[in-house]
């Protein structure tokens, strides 16, 4: 662990950050990283979920500060204490999720809080000319078509985005974060992108780039660190490195090691969906699915994967279609009805959806068995109205040796456990009610590796025992190596389907971003 | 989840200082009869403090309870005026409390709209129709067995004058053993926690959110309803302004009864408890002539002091582990 | 000027002209005058409540915080007979500001939710009129001169309580509209955790919205209490549910980052010509109430289902 200053003989516009170390209770989340960001280069920042590059976002913008290690900037320690400070120094991130006031015009949010003043002193106000002739510049520049007095709600998220990048630039940003930047954007956006980001580089910006597609970051990037488990395990420069070899660094165990072996014949056909639409988010999606299999269902943030899952669920009304459960038709009117028919849906947002932060690892590995007994539910908690506590921890129990959750006791708060156990606690507060058909959307996002084969591992046990599983995902690898077939989604239509080992990557992702190709 | 905790015992160490101390520093306070007397007013604000406190473990707030019990007394002595006899009266009072209850949750579930905003709106339209109403007239003349009611003990039914507990609270004694078994013993109870500790993943698990929060506010309304009669049998009439602030007592006691004001948490005991604590409390103040407007500011600090207290203790709490 | 506000000056004018019909007198600009006056204090406390709702809070204490500003500077003036009115007015301001500012402490220290906060000072604040009263009235002959006089003086021919409220409205406008802090509060509202992100001071901002409608309800006290020559323990009671009506009808949000100073006073507009057509019409004052609650109803109705957004379209138009 080194916290000398860095070697480099121009130390000039160089970010450093040498030996950093960040623990959030027990989870260490960066084991000791170096990385060195120089002007008018782009750095790739490359690791599967949970190795610890949200981590490494939120250290360098301010949000948390390391436990150990320094940062340097121009040759001089850097202390990044809180957002501002990392704003004064000249770093923003762009991220996934859009930062937005809905209400208020792209240029305003471009400018929040800083917005360009004029006037005497103590009499300053805000130079609305100024700012909007400033933001339709910097608009201009990142190539969005609209106009900078546009309020925020009319705009599409790729334009929202825009405004997001727009705003980076306009901070005078010695360093960029780009997070994910293309999850949403169609091949057309993503070559201006292209053009964005080398224009950044030019004007001698430094730019942190993280990505899961590879393509891009070969295309954009100079160099490359590559994370794994919090420790970076590799780097150098982009065009002596090899995408095996990326994927090989990523995982740190070959391909075997991680993904089980998934090897079930498919039975009987247990869920049929015909024509499932919705009036704005998604159109004619048919498919089938049978015992013992994993149904992947790939596409780009923002296809609609998870409204058609929420539409099976229950909790999000169809226009048309119809949901045929062992070949009987179903009307699934509300979330209820779907689990008495042996549905079950592990939702994408764990803290916001999945499961109840305050309430402790019992009462949410119960939560699902309150649904009631509409029709009979296994895993009851109850003997009609009446709480059964004997039952209620038995279940708990039962629950928490299957899965191996870590937790102090049963009646420790969900907030406490880690972003893994979380996960396997959702998971195993729909496993208690043995359901037909568990769903699970992006179940990997956020949580470390070990964890991640864990989950791997239940799934592949799942379906050994019968049940059938639907895997929402956006991470190429897992869908690639788990799923029996692949269903792409693209801007709410079903584009293809393959089976598995019919295809490669390249198709995939064609499918999913919608560049015309002779796919299968 | 938990009916009986740290916060409770410190409320029931409050009511046995309040009414040990009160008790030897006030003539007569201590007496059976004093205390059997300082448990009418209670037990009324016992019913609505219980109804609110469902809603806001469940995440919702319901500014307009009493406005309600307004309307439902002036229901009630509507049907009077008619000639109604006491199932009439009572069907009267529960049907418009049922009405009044019914609006409010329809307007927050089937136009989404936040539950503040939807009571304080009907808040004003309640007090208003019985304003409209009643004028500045007063509705008196009720009949007897609403009088015994109100004012009369459980002896008084049972033909034991040594049994001074009034009628009104062993009503609210039966009603808190329903809430008290709801919240803490059956799924509903523990749906209601969910959907106010996080209504997306209750919902996601099956609850029917919507369908309790609906329930929530007609039982408001009945409560207020329930407690209406009995104020206006122990009062003797009905007047536009009848409960006037209760609501603010209402919040008060359910704050100070540990649940907490943004959903998920809190005690049917604890609340209760406050309920007491703070019965006897006023009843206190007004024994050493107290005026009621200095009890406001009473009320009103408890209430922040509720508040403010377990920020403070779980900052330095927090603070403490970081060390 | 929003589609919203609009269509509410065309209600409003629709109103006036209905009730025009029934009685001439209503369109004099006698009439017009009457309801500027009455509207006046109204539009004070709304433009004071305006900063509290855009960031998402609310203000409950506003007429308790008037009604106790009123008493003490009522038993100041009575006191001291020498005082001139601007020592007068600051210290309205000054009374107001402070109970405000407390109200801005205790939610930004302790993360307190507004509702409540000010539910339990609204308590505090009227209570403590009754302490330094004495539960007694201050009557026509005791309150000072100057401020009897103020509201009433006039200026250009307006009655100054009018211009007060025009004064206030403009610099509510120009703080909205035209100063960095005025800006903020829509950010605070519209999305709190974002504002903190992108750097905005929130804590700061929120307090100051606060002590805003604090220093604005104390002023609005002086002016009450020299407009109607009284003061006692029960002034303004309910007068807060008034103010939120007119605001909720102006289209200030209740959740938060959106509101025109242009809508608020149309709400005030609104409010007063309802409240002069009344009696006009024969309708009894009683109704007052009623029917401000029925009109906060109908206009979050109506808000939220202009607010709402049918879903994300994820699918892509069919090319024409």
């Amino acid at each position: 662990m080194s916290t000398s200053s860095p070697s480099s003989s121009d130390p000039a516009g160089v970010l450093c950050l040498r030996g950093i170390h960040k623990r959030f209770g027990p989870t260490h989340a960066l084991r000791g990283v170096d990385l060195e960001l120089r002007p008018g280069q782009a750095l790739a920042v490359i690791g599967e979920n949970g190795a610890g590059k949200s981590t490494l976002v939120k250290i360098l913008t301010g949000v948390h500060q390391p436990d150990e290690g320094t940062l340097w900037l121009d040759g001089q320690p850097l202390r990044l204490q809180d957002t501002h400070a990392a704003q004064a120094a000249g770093i923003v991130a762009v991220h996934q999720e859009t930062v937005m006031f809905e209400e208020l015009t792209a240029a305003e949010n471009i400018f929040i809080g800083r917005q360009p003043m004029r006037g005497p002193p103590g009499l300053r106000v805000v130079d609305w000319a100024t700012m909007n002739r400033l933001a339709q510049q910097v608009l201009d520049e990142v190539g969005a078509g609209f106009d900078a007095t546009t309020p925020v709600n009319q705009l599409s998220l790729a334009q929202r985005h825009l405004i997001e990048i727009a705003r980076a630039l306009s901070h005078q940003a010695r360093v960029v974060i780009l997070d994910e930047p293309t999850a949403a954007l169609s091949q057309a956006e993503i070559r201006d992108f292209y053009g964005l980001v080398r224009g950044l580089l030019a004007r001698g910006v430094a730019v942190l780039f993280i990505s899961h597609k590879f393509d891009e970051l070969f295309a954009v990037c100079d160099n490359y660190v590559v994370l794994r488990d919090g420790a970076s395990v590799g780097s150098g420069r982009m065009q002596d490195a090899s995408e095996p070899e990326l994927l090989r660094l990523m995982a740190g165990r070959s391909i075997e090691q991680v993904y089980p072996l998934v090897d079930t014949q498919p039975g009987a056909v247990v869920l049929e969906a015909r024509d499932l639409s919705h009036p704005t988010e998604f159109d004619g999606i048919s498919f089938v699915l049978r015992r013992g299999e994993i149904l992947g269902f790939y596409g780009l943030v923002g296809a609609g994967r998870s409204e058609v899952m929420l539409a099976l669920m229950g909790l999000k009304p169809l226009a048309r279609g119809s949901i045929l459960i062992d070949g009987q038709q179903q009307r699934i009117r509300d979330a209820a009805d779907a689990i008495s028919l042996g549905l079950a849906y592990v939702p994408e947002e764990r803290q916001r959806q999945g499961g109840i932060l305050d309430f402790s690892v019992r009462h949410n590995l119960s939560l699902a068995a309150l649904a009631g007994p509409r029709h009979a539910v296994k895993g009851q908690v109850s003997r009609g109205p009446w709480l059964s506590a004997l039952r209620e921890s038995a279940l708990a129990q039962r629950l928490i040796e299957r899965l191996k959750i870590k937790t102090e006791s049963q009646d420790a708060p969900l907030s406490g456990l880690s972003g893994g156990n979380q996960q396997k606690v959702v998971i195993g507060k729909w496993l208690g009610l043995e359901p037909r058909v568990v769903i699970l959307d992006e179940p990997t996002k956020g949580i470390d590796v070990g964890a991640k084969q864990a989950v791997y591992q239940l799934v592949a046990e799942m379906v050994a025992q019968g049940l059938a599983v639907i895997l929402v995902s956006s991470e190429l690898p897992e869908v690639m190596h788990l799923a029996h077939r692949v269903v792409v989604m693209k801007r709410g239509r079903q584009v293809a389907e393959f089976q598995r080992g019919e295809v490669d990557a390249e198709a995939i992702v064609a499918a999913a971003s919608g560049l015309s190709r002779n796919a299968a | 989840m938990k009916a009986w905790g740290s916060w409770e015992r410190v409320l029931a160490a409050l009511i046995v200082a309040v009414y040990v101390g009160f008790g030897v520093g006030i003539d007569g306070f201590a007496s059976p009869y004093a205390v059997a007397d300082s448990t009418t007013n209670m037990s009324e604000k016992a019913l609505i403090a219980m109804a609110m406190a469902l809603l806001i473990i469940a995440g919702e707030i319901d500014l307009s309870i009493a406005a309600t019990m307004a309307l439902c007394s002036l229901a009630m002595g509507y049907a009077m005026q008619a000639g109604a006899g006491p199932a009439g009266m009572l069907a009267a009072a529960l049907g418009c409390g049922l009405a009044c209850g019914a609006f409010n949750g329809w307007l927050v579930t089937r136009w989404q709209l936040p539950s503040i905003v939807v009571t304080i709106g009907t808040l004003s339209l309640y007090r208003g129709l019985a304003l409209v109403l009643l004028g500045d007239q007063a509705i008196t003349g009720y009949p007897e067995w609403l009088s015994q009611w109100g004012n009369g003990t459980l002896g008084d039914l049972a033909g034991w004058p040594w049994l001074i507990v009034p009628i009104e609270f062993g009503v609210m004694g039966a009603v808190a053993v329903v809430f008290m078994l709801l919240q803490h013993r059956t799924v509903h109870g523990r749906r209601i926690y969910a959907i106010g500790a996080n209504p997306v993943a209750a919902r996601f698990s099956g609850i029917a959110v919507q369908r309790y929060r609906l329930g929530l506010f007609v039982v408001a309304g009945l409560m207020a309803a329930l407690a209406a009669v009995q104020l206006t049998g122990r009062i003797g009439s009905t007047r536009p302004n009848l409960a006037m602030g209760w609501e603010l007592d209402a919040i008060t006691i359910v704050i100070l009864g540990g649940v907490a004001i943004q959903g998920g948490r809190g005690s049917i005991v604890g609340v209760l408890l406050a309920t007491v604590l703070l019965g006897g409390f006023t009843f206190a103040l007004g024994m050493l002539n107290v005026s009621g407007m200095v009890m406001t500011i009473v009320v009103g600090a408890l209430l922040i002091g509720a508040m403010v207290l377990p920020r403070l203790t779980s900052k330095r709490a927090k603070s403490a582990r970081q060390r | 000027m929003t589609r919203r506000d609009w269509a509410l000056a065309v209600v409003i004018v629709a109103i006036t002209l209905a009730v025009g019909l029934r009685s001439p007198v209503f369109l004099t600009p006698r009439n017009a005058l009457d309801i500027a006056n009455d509207s006046a204090l109204l539009s004070i406390l709304v433009i004071g409540q305006m900063p509290v709702l855009l960031t998402r809070g609310i203000d409950l204490s506003v007429a308790s915080n008037l009604a106790l500003t009123g008493m003490l500077v009522a038993l100041f003036g009575k006191l001291f007979p020498g005082a001139g009115a601007p020592v007068l007015i600051v210290l309205a301001l000054a009374l107001g500001a402070a109970q405000g500012a407390l109200n801005g402490w205790l939610i930004t220290r302790f993360e307190l939710p507004p509702i409540v906060v000010t539910l339990g000072t609204m308590s505090v604040y009227r209570g403590a009129i009754h302490l330094v009263s004495g539960g007694a009235w201050v009557n026509d002959q005791d309150i000072h001169a100057s401020i009897k006089a103020l509201p009433r003086a006039e200026l250009l021919g307006l009655p100054l309580l009018v211009w007060f409220a025009a004064a206030v409205a403009a610099l509510g406008w120009w703080l909205l509209r035209w100063r960095r802090a005025g800006r903020d509060l829509y950010a605070c509202g519209g999305n709190p955790h974002a504002a903190l992100v992108v750097g905005i001071p929130v804590p700061q901002r929120i307090r100051m919205a606060y002590t805003l409608s604090g220093a604005l309800a104390g002023l609005a006290g002086l002016l009450w209490v020299g407009r109607y020559a009284i003061a006692f323990t029960e002034l303004a009671t309910g007068f807060e549910l008034t103010v939120i009506a007119a605001c909720v009808i102006g289209g200030v949000s209740i959740a938060g980052g959106v509101g025109t100073v242009g809508g608020a006073l149309l709400g005030v507009l609104f409010i007063g010509v309802i409240n002069a057509a009344l009696p006009v019409i024969h309708v009894s004052p009683f109704w007052q109430q009623a029917i401000a609650g029925a009109v906060i109803l109908v206009s979050v109705l109506l808000n939220s289902r202009a607010q709402r957004q049918a879903g994300q379209q994820i699918l892509e138009r069919p090319a024409a």
